[in-house]
């Protein structure tokens, strides 16, 4: 009972960090450690939705700066529900896809998706999910979510997609 | 000369050689020379005599004429411009060439022998000194007539600029078909002019990183067609492959030393992506690098003392040199934000690469002495840059109306032309060497 109010919990931060992470783009006002972006006024009726299977499954990429492996705080919270849900459902199995977007060299990307990947995996390792739970695929830039060549289009390409 | 300028300039920037490969349609090709050079030596191709049944297979003076002008060494005349059309030396009157200030002619004649038997005679005249500097007759089957032209654009190349030619290799590269619900990626192998272009693997996965071995006789890659990225070689002659690496984690950028013993490969078996050296016969894999930052797309010096290759351990991506046993690093590039995957031009002293300056991923050519770097392209998205063996052009891909396409640049930046393919997305061009058997 404990850990499925727990996992409510980090759901619910999760998909309202994620919710505002997505909107701006960008991290958020961020000072001395303090996140000004965990406030929701609540209109998103986010509560409804709480521990359904689909949440996880409808919040599962995991978005990057340009040329970066660095999971950003607000992902972290994300990284550690899905990590969560692994320790609460111990048969499953979870596929890190690392992808990054089209601007530079194919190998030099095809490493940078395996760092993405490698980087959500180590949360998720300190989390407490054992490696043989995860098996981490780059793509590299090969499997683009949006074949635009703008900012908007790379900043969905760059990411990590948690697969159950 | 002076005379030339104009009229040569004006005739690159609009110049559109309408070739179309009559064999397969799907293939058609046409290339455009975006950027011409001012200075080329005034050479005038006059159209082979053909003798025999129908049309020939192959137009040998077309194919000659169209490497000629690609190569941006050469400025040739139009045919309309032609006072006479002379097919052998008794027949050519060096005044008709002087008037129209050709300083090299090419004349020849294709006889058709048997059914799929041709004889291909050819001759090169210094119009100036009124001198033949060249003529050979050969003999040989349809197939081979394209290869052949391109056989004697080296001899003319090398008689009119003392250098070796390029034209008779040949490009590897992937194109990628768009469907409704999959995508079909192709690998191919074409003559350097892009003509000819026969498939050697399909699959609905991506195919990425052709690597030729040093007697281009085989090609390492990447393919995902067991769902995640592998390398294998397969030989061209028979089409055999054999799975290389397939080690956990991700298995890429495959590049040969040049004796063809080793592939230096990427793996991250280990936990993060470095380079090893993976003896082919042995299957013995040993690992050069060992940093937490990338460390990828390797490529060896041609003498095999070293080993080029991209890492982020600076924060952004740069090329480093290493001895080609992993030992002494030292970082070669330092102007520009990005700069990738690089590789040896065959003297080498310079190296081509994907550079981003701050205004976009463009193709360079860094001196590895002066540590100088020339930007050679204007495009925004350009990649996998390949030199020619003889070093005189670069191959690379690039993004033209939203789709990837060929490009070709010459070394000193000043001739450029995209290839042109009807359909699917074009990338991962790689040259291949010298070593090419008729």
């Amino acid at each position: 009972m404990r850990n499925k109010t727990s996992l409510a919990i980090v759901i619910l931060l999760a998909l309202t960090l994620a919710a505002c992470g997505g909107k701006k783009g960008v991290k958020d006002g961020e000072e001395d450690g303090v996140s000004t972006t965990a406030l929701d006024d609540g209109s998103g009726g986010l509560g409804s939705e709480l521990g359904a299977a689909g949440d996880l499954a409808a919040n599962n990429k995991v978005y990057f700066e340009y040329d970066s492996a660095a999971v950003t705080d607000d992902s972290r919270v994300l990284v550690e529900a899905h990590a969560q849900n692994l320790l609460d459902n111990p048969g499953v199995t979870v596929v890190l896809e690392g992808h990054a977007d089209e601007r530079g060299t194919r190998e030099y990307n095809l490493a940078l998706g395996e760092r993405r990947a490698l980087a959500v995996a180590e949360i998720m390792v300190a989390y407490g999910v054992t490696r043989d739970r995860m098996q981490t695929i780059s793509y590299g830039e090969e499997r683009p979510e949006s074949l635009e060549h703008n900012e908007s289009s790379w900043a969905l390409n760059r990411r990590v997609v948690i697969l159950r | 000369m002076k005379n030339n300028k104009g009229r040569c300039l004006t005739r690159a920037l609009v110049a559109w050689i309408g070739l179309f490969l009559c064999m397969n349609a799907q293939a058609a090709l046409e290339i455009e020379i975006t950027q011409g050079v001012e200075a080329g030596i005034p050479i005038a191709v006059v159209p082979f005599e053909w003798q025999g049944a129908g049309l020939p297979p192959h137009i040998v003076s077309d194919i000659i004429e169209a490497d000629l002008k690609r190569s941006g060494r050469f400025d040739a005349i139009p045919r309309g411009d032609f006072l006479s059309t002379p097919h052998d030396h008794k027949q050519v009157n060096f005044k008709d060439w002087r008037l129209i200030k050709a300083e090299a002619l090419v004349v020849g004649r294709v006889q058709q022998l048997g059914s799929d038997q041709y004889q291909v005679e050819f001759r090169l005249f210094d119009v100036f000194k009124s001198k033949q500097l060249g003529g050979f007759r050969y003999k040989v089957p349809g197939g081979s007539l394209r290869k052949l032209a391109h056989q004697i654009s080296d001899v003319i190349y090398l008689k009119l600029t003392g250098e070796r030619g390029a034209f008779d290799t040949r490009i590897a590269y992937v194109t990628v078909e768009r469907g409704s619900v999959k995508q079909r990626y192709l690998l191919r192998v074409a003559d350097s002019d892009g003509f000819g272009p026969v498939t050697i693997l399909e699959s609905n996965e991506p195919i990425l990183s052709p690597s030729w071995s040093p007697d281009g006789q085989t090609l390492a890659y990447v393919s995902f067609e067991k769902g995640r990225s592998m390398i294998f070689t397969q030989r061209l002659r028979d089409g055999r492959r054999e799975l290389i690496a397939q080690f956990q984690g991700l298995n890429g950028a495959p590049a040969w030393s040049p004796d063809g013993r080793t592939l230096a490969v990427v793996s991250s078996r280990e936990g993060n992506p470095e380079i090893y050296a993976l003896n082919l016969q042995s299957k013995d894999m040993r690992r050069l690098t060992n940093h937490l930052a990338i460390d990828t797309e390797p490529a060896f010096s041609p003498d095999g003392r070293h080993i080029i290759f991209t890492s982020d351990r600076a924060g952004r991506p740069q090329i480093y040199r290493m001895r080609s046993d992993g030992t002494s690093v030292e970082r070669l590039t330092f102007e520009g934000v990005y700069n990738a995957r690089a590789s040896y031009a065959a003297d080498g002293k310079r190296l081509t690469l994907v550079t981003n300056q701050g205004s976009g991923y463009r193709i360079g050519v860094f001196f590895i002495d002066s540590k100088g770097l020339l930007v050679l392209t204007d495009t925004t998205l350009d990649e996998s840059p390949s030199f020619a063996p003889n070093g005189a052009m670069i191959l690379y891909a690039t993004q033209q109306g939203g789709r990837g396409v060929l490009s070709a640049v010459s070394a000193d930046g000043r001739v450029k032309q995209v290839l042109r393919f009807q359909k699917g997305d074009v990338r991962e061009p790689a040259w291949s060497p010298y070593n090419r058997k008729l």
